[in-house]
């Protein structure tokens, strides 16, 4: 991966991807993807089942390697690491305590006592997570679980984050408080997010710019801005007459493809 | 109202169910000793297989007295601890590594598997000859018990361990040492906390049958000897400590592993 500053039409790149393509022995995970994504974005991919976009989130956190296209970032401070990223479902280390499994990036990277205790201190607070910090996973809710893992994130300070379908196991009324207390601790200092979801409602809730994919391969089907201000609330949203529009418009994008993975 | 009523009769009665339990627990053995002091003490069995407890507990005081009973516990608890190290600590990295290199696996473990089955006591011989009668011979005997199960329970508790796990450790930069000391080990943990366990038995039993062929000494020894000499007490005395040693082992691994592993939900 290249330093140097990207830019595209004004906006510093923070992530550039070209002609993208992933295998998997015979099968064709990901096929000519080429995206620029700006510093500050809160990135959406949304797409049906199996058309890797897990994948792509895996090449960008460096667990998976490409096997044709690149991947640039913009050049990075030093010292600071490039990706965090949020794991579906449970992912949080049961055999760690809320404390120490929200410090674990800073301890990996040998981060100093001090910096360590106040900067999750701080983290817990903000994911209100502090009464718990002394506990183990076992003893949480799933939603608090969670937020643990966001807070493990986002106490690593990483200049991306990268987050794969976190909220997907939870049920609604969680789902609904943990958006907007993302969208909360995201809006203090705005990081370049790449979200992965496969839910339209929650592209459009917490996303700058939306990328619909297509079913297996998957391919850029449609990139769209959303339009709403910030601060977001997520339930006020649901309000806004042009919510509903633009969630079925990118219905109307998804269907054939949701059709087509299922056959 | 009546809701009310009704969990507190049910807490209640629960409360003396396991009263109740408990006291049947602790009254089937002193039951069976009674029975078995009566039957004795009325010839209804045979006093030179089953002597009366009291008679036992006699023989207990005159071998804890001459310091016969504490010198032999001692020699052997010094070789379970000593055979414990020897065994366990190798098995303990070797099967972690097993559980984290394929090529490490695919080599050591036909070995294992091969070896395993083996009858540990039908190579007590094999360890004599090649040791001696000295103390080396009876540490190598627990530490081989050992050996197995905790190796095999800690490649086992590795490969069990949620891979997202690893994709965590990996995705925050941690190194092979860090991935070993706060995921691999930890996670596999409970499974090597049974290894354990299971060894710690299998060392018991292989002392006291290397005391009793290769030893002039330790509790397996004494059972030994007073077979010899026919005094079927002295034998008694010595299956009761045994036994008590057994039971502190479980209570002392039980306590450990709860320490060890305050993050396992109760069940």
């Amino acid at each position: 991966m290249e330093g140097g500053n990207l830019t595209r039409g004004g906006a510093a790149v923070k992530i550039r991807i070209r002609n993208l393509h992933k295998h998997f022995g015979g099968l064709n995970a990901i096929e000519d993807v080429s995206i620029d994504i700006a510093e500050g974005t809160f990135f959406v991919i949304v797409g049906p089942s199996g058309c890797g976009k897990t994948t792509l989130l895996r090449i960008l956190g460096g667990l998976e390697q490409v096997t044709a296209g690149t991947v640039d970032l913009a050049a990075s401070a030093r010292g600071r690491p490039q990706f965090s990223m949020v794991f579906q479902g449970d992912s949080i280390f049961p055999w760690m305590t809320v404390w120490d499994n929200a410090a674990y990036g800073l301890k990996m990277r040998g981060a100093p006592r001090a910096e360590i205790d106040a900067t999750v201190g701080q983290w817990l607070e903000r994911t209100g997570l502090t009464r718990f910090a002394k506990l183990y996973p076992h003893q949480l809710s799933g939603g608090m679980r969670q937020r643990v893992s966001l807070a493990r994130a986002f106490a690593n300070d990483p200049e991306i984050l990268l987050m794969d379908e976190p909220f997907s196991a939870l049920d609604e009324q969680n789902k609904t408080i943990l958006q907007q207390e993302l969208l909360r601790i995201w809006e203090a200092d705005k990081k370049t997010v790449v979200f992965i979801t496969h839910s339209v409602d929650e592209a459009v809730t917490l996303g700058d710019r939306i990328m619909v994919m297509t079913a297996s391969p998957g391919r850029t089907k449609t990139l769209l801005d959303v339009p709403f201000e910030r601060p977001r609330n997520v339930l006020e949203l649901r309000h806004d007459p042009r919510y509903g529009e633009i969630v079925y418009g990118i219905w109307g994008q998804l269907k054939d493809e949701v059709e087509r993975a299922r056959v | 109202m009546s809701a009310i009523a009704m969990t507190d009769i049910g807490e209640t009665r629960r409360i003396a169910a396991r009263r109740r339990d408990r006291l049947i627990s602790v009254g089937s053995p002193i039951g069976l000793l009674v029975a078995w002091e009566l039957a004795a003490q009325l010839h209804f069995i045979d006093v030179r297989f089953f002597p009366a407890p009291s008679s036992i507990v006699r023989a207990l005081v005159i071998t804890a007295e001459t310091g016969e009973l504490l010198d032999n516990l001692a020699i052997s608890l010094e070789r379970l601890v000593f055979g414990f190290l020897l065994g366990g600590v190798p098995a303990l990295v070797l099967g972690i590594v097993m559980g984290i290199s394929r090529p490490i696996r695919a080599f050591v473990d036909p070995l294992i598997s091969a070896t395993y089955p083996i009858p540990k006591s039908s190579i007590l011989p094999l360890i004599l000859l090649i040791f001696g009668l000295g103390e080396m011979s009876k540490v190598v005997m627990v530490a081989i018990g050992v050996f197995y199960p905790i190796a095999i329970n800690a490649t086992a508790g590795v490969l069990q361990i949620n891979k997202v796990y690893l994709d965590v450790g990996k995705s925050f930069k941690a190194g092979r040492w860090e991935t070993f000391r706060t995921i691999a080990l930890p996670g596999a943990l409970p499974f090597i906390m049974t290894g354990v366990k299971l060894g710690a038995g299998l060392g018991l039993i292989l002392i006291a049958i290397a005391e009793m062929v290769g030893a002039k000494s330790g509790i397996g020894y004494m059972i030994w000897s007073a077979w010899e000499t026919f005094s079927v007490e002295r034998m008694y005395v010595g299956l009761f400590v045994i036994a008590i040693i057994g039971f502190v082992m479980t209570l002392g691994l039980n306590e450990l592993e709860r320490w060890l592993i305050p993050w396992k939900a109760e069940t």
